[in-house]
């Protein structure tokens, strides 16, 4: 029951997930953790921590909510809540041929949409902010990837591994 | 999309360079995760409904057995004490991961005041006021549109 509930906000909130998974995550989580009480915020964000130390598409975190909430009926309700509404205009778009990405409408979709996609990473940042339980400690971990990421090139899976050692080793 | 590219474009030259950044413009205004739909495109353009249907699962398959086994690890051992303070830190920098991001897009906005407008019009109402995430995209999406094209034809 909770895997079908589930899969349609899911699949609804993920139709308008122009830009990547990031831009919904303030849905997902006021539906997942407030409207239903299925995680703890706590929760949702060690499964989003999670989902970035694996490889490949990092929206992966999604398939992680999924699976804790109703095991694997979940995660696949998840998983295809996520990647449907991508495959469906994806191959909307071959099929229509919709091969011009400089057409003046595109253009103006594009740049249109990017303020607002971006407005939607900030609100994610600051979901993760209030519930990732950040102390001074914390916000100077976030501040420092902040900066690292912006000025050099490293991986992010070693400034997440240094994170996890930070914890470990009760740093924070 | 790093490393799609330089598979897709380098190694194996399936794709020239315009076309993959071609399709990764389209890609950009599809929902869902951007590098599993440009590959699904370019796969089509490869080898038709087969070609995306085998990137699309290329793509994600090794990594969603990963992820399933990260989720069971979770679900057994993540109430222990060691595992949490670990998560505790790997969250403190999943939130710089997402805030560089959002900050990383934001350098490439022009310097205007209505691009930014909408940033901080979207952060107030989804981030700080929690108004419907679909409520803001239906009123806020089509008016930052429409004014984008209309400042075009100016």
């Amino acid at each position: 029951m909770e895997a079908g509930s589930l899969f349609v906000r899911f699949f609804i909130l993920c139709t308008f997930a122009v830009g990547g998974l990031n831009t919904v995550m303030p849905g997902l989580f006021h539906y997942v953790v407030d409207e239903q009480g299925w995680l703890t915020a706590r929760q949702f964000t060690d499964l989003y921590a999670l989902g970035q130390a694996a490889p490949g598409p990092n929206a992966l975190w999604v398939t992680l909510i999924g699976l804790q909430i109703a095991s694997w009926q979940g995660a696949l309700a998840a998983t295809l809540a996520m990647l449907l509404p991508g495959i469906l205009f994806s191959l909307l778009m071959v099929t229509l041929q919709a091969r011009n990405p400089n057409a003046p409408f595109a253009i103006a979709f594009r740049r249109g949409l990017a303020p607002v996609a971006i407005g939607l990473m900030f609100s994610s940042g600051w979901v993760l902010l209030r519930s990732a339980g950040h102390d001074w400690a914390g916000l100077a971990i976030t501040l420092a990837t902040v900066g690292l990421l912006l000025r050099t090139k490293l991986n992010p899976l070693l400034l997440l591994a240094a994170g996890a050692l930070a914890g470990a080793s009760g740093v924070v | 999309m790093f490393w799609v590219r330089r598979a897709l474009v380098h190694r194996h030259r399936w794709v020239s360079d315009g076309e993959f950044i071609e399709l990764l413009g389209v890609a950009q205004v599809l929902p869902g995760p951007v590098a599993f739909n440009l590959t699904l495109m370019i796969g089509h353009r490869l080898a038709g409904y087969r070609g995306a249907l085998a990137a699309g699962a290329g793509l994600v398959g090794a990594p969603l057995a990963l992820t399933l086994a990260l989720g069971i690890g979770y679900a057994h051992f993540g109430t222990l004490p060691i595992v949490q303070s670990m998560l505790r830190g790997m969250g403190f920098v999943a939130t710089g991961l997402v805030l560089s991001n959002a900050l990383g897009l934001s350098s490439a906005l022009p310097r205007q005041p209505v691009p930014w407008l909408f940033v901080a019009l979207v952060f107030t109402a989804v981030g700080l006021l929690h108004v419907p995430l679909l409520l803001v995209m239906a009123t806020l999406g089509p008016c930052a549109v429409a004014l984008t094209w209309a400042a075009r034809d100016r």
